[in-house]
């Protein structure tokens, strides 16, 4: 089953009615297992054991870019390829990756106060994922505000894009911004640094919550396409009533 | 489950439970909204409002 | 088709460049007029300056310790509010189906329309900004650097704000959707362009660095904005 196949939204709908079963079992035992894991790793020398927040914290904040890029791809397809999932594609997928921004924000937030005494330090780090969680929650206003779904689409295609050719550029001049202001960032997770022990039960999470993404992004499409139908249908159904 | 969590016990505990709240909401969000999708297309149906192709919309082929 | 209304284009035979400036030297005499609403943005600008002393106080030196965050965000959120119609009265009246009809590449007429915008809206901010300096208790120095890098970094406002004022018009809704749109995307303008005046008035960071980065940034919203807002165009008026 190639790409075009899968523009036909009633072939997607019996891949995906087979698929997210599979999809769902395989996110559970990644789920546990990595849950498993990162109970039983050890604590950090320095942080104790707030470092278990680490294992929560960095696969939502790796998410809350992974689903923009998702998202910017998916724009492309809508803008220049003209798939028709497309459009559904980064649709369903704001809200989602909302929420997982806003779980790294949280979870950031509840790790940094042990750290730093506050709940709110504008470290770059947190402040650029605030950005983020900003511009996802304009995105989804952009979906709410306009009734037509390819007109919003259009445009939602043109912001995510541009989002994720400014997404660095903000990302840059936070940190430069926070240098200037603060010199030394606490949290500090070297990414070669991580021992071992870390590492695995974070990597096992990070592709346990991908999963978590991909199967509810997929049940979210689902519902997006059967939520278009209802919408043709009714419209049918005021057409024949205005007959 | 006897695992030390040291003095910042409640904030561990908090982003795991903020975590699996917000997964929790998420799915919850996507079922029901699957259900009131499904029951809207089924009630059109009944009331006799067909697509185009004249096939089910509620079925996935 | 022929072009109904061609009149308004006097020069549209003649080759591109002609066409331009004929768009450009329109939009600038448009937003003079009354009803254009350039100047506005002037008023605007001095209203919300003027505002914050009631907010954190008459204290001279507090005041000119803010003075460039204050006269930069009012800058920022004047240039920004000002763009809401840089589409939707073309919309309305016809011209910008002329517009995006015309042989004139599209995203040209858009950086040149965007460019009238910033002489007719931007650059008298910038020339208020002296004033402004002196209600906010700068000294000569820190009112030149601001007014420096608010002409280094404002076309960034504009240019990037364009996207937002095409979604406007592409979605019909303004306003405040296309306020929240557009703002996170400004805000490496205002870090840079901020750390640069500050760097003037209290050091010790060279005033070079952040000033190039702001230029920088200039000129690659010189190139984003008119690419976005001529895509959005081209998508969203069919």
């Amino acid at each position: 089953m190639t790409l075009i196949d899968l523009a036909n939204p009633t072939r997607f709908l019996a891949l995906t009615a087979r698929v997210l079963p599979w999809l769902a079992a395989a996110t559970i035992i990644l789920l546990t297992i990595g849950l498993y894991q990162s109970a039983s790793a050890p604590d950090d020398y320095q942080q104790g054991a707030t470092v278990k927040i680490m294992f929560i914290h960095v696969p939502n904040a790796w998410l809350s870019m992974f689903v923009w890029g998702v998202m910017s791809i998916a724009s492309l397809g809508t803008l220049v390829w003209r798939h028709p999932l497309a459009d559904v594609a980064a649709k369903a997928a704001a809200p989602i990756g909302a929420a997982f921004t806003f779980l790294a924000l949280l979870t950031g937030s509840l790790w940094g106060r042990p750290m730093w005494g506050t709940y709110w330090e504008w470290d770059a780090r947190l402040t650029s994922v605030l950005i983020l969680f900003l511009m996802y929650l304009g995105l989804m206003a952009l979906w709410r505000a306009v009734d037509d779904p390819s007109r919003a689409a259009r445009a939602a295609a043109v912001l995510t894009l541009v989002g994720a050719i400014n997404l660095p550029i903000i990302k840059f001049s936070v940190d430069w911004w926070n240098t200037l202001h603060q010199p030394a960032s606490v949290m500090r997770m070297g990414g070669s640094a991580l021992d071992k022990s870390f590492l695995i039960p974070l990597l096992v999470m990070a592709v346990a919550f991908t999963l978590l993404f991909v199967t509810l992004h997929l049940a979210a499409m689902r519902n997006e396409i059967l939520r278009r139908r209802v919408r043709s249908l009714q419209m049918t159904q005021a057409s024949q009533k205005a007959a | 489950m006897t695992m030390s969590l040291g003095p910042y016990a409640s904030f561990i505990v908090a982003s795991y439970a903020a975590a699996a709240l917000v997964v929790a909401i998420l799915i919850g969000w996507v079922m029901l909204d699957y259900r009131s999708q499904t029951q809207r297309l089924r009630e059109l149906e009944q009331r006799g409002i067909t697509r185009r192709s004249g096939r089910s919309a509620t079925e996935p082929r | 088709m022929p072009v109904a209304g061609g009149e308004r284009f006097p020069n549209r035979r003649k080759p591109p460049m002609t066409a331009l400036a004929a768009l450009i030297r329109r939009d600038i005499r448009i937003a003079l007029r009354v009803g254009g609403g350039a100047l506005i943005g002037v008023l605007f600008f001095l209203t919300v300056v003027v505002l914050m002393p009631f907010a954190v106080g008459p204290d001279l030196a507090l005041l000119s310790r803010l003075g460039p965050a204050i006269l930069w965000l009012g800058a920022l959120l004047a240039s920004l509010l000002t763009l809401d119609r840089l589409f939707m009265a073309d919309h309305e009246d016809g011209s910008l189906d002329l517009i995006t009809m015309s042989r004139t590449p599209l995203e040209l007429a858009c950086a040149a329309k965007a460019l009238a915008h910033w002489l007719a809206a931007g650059l008298p901010l910038i020339v208020a900004t002296p004033v402004l300096g002196l209600l906010l208790n700068l000294d000569m120095v820190a009112t030149a650097a601001v007014a420096l890098t608010l002409l280094a970094g404002t076309p960034a406002l504009t240019f990037t704000g364009m996207i937002g004022a095409a979604l406007a018009v592409t979605l019909h809704r303004g306003g405040l959707l296309m306020a929240v749109l557009v703002l996170p995307l400004s805000i490496p303008v205002l870090i840079f362009g901020v750390a640069a005046s500050q760097a003037v008035i209290v050091g010790p960071m060279t005033f070079g660095a952040p000033f190039s980065i702001l230029c920088a940034l200039s000129l690659v919203s010189l190139v984003i904005g008119p690419f976005a807002a001529a895509a959005s165009l081209r998508h969203g008026l069919d």
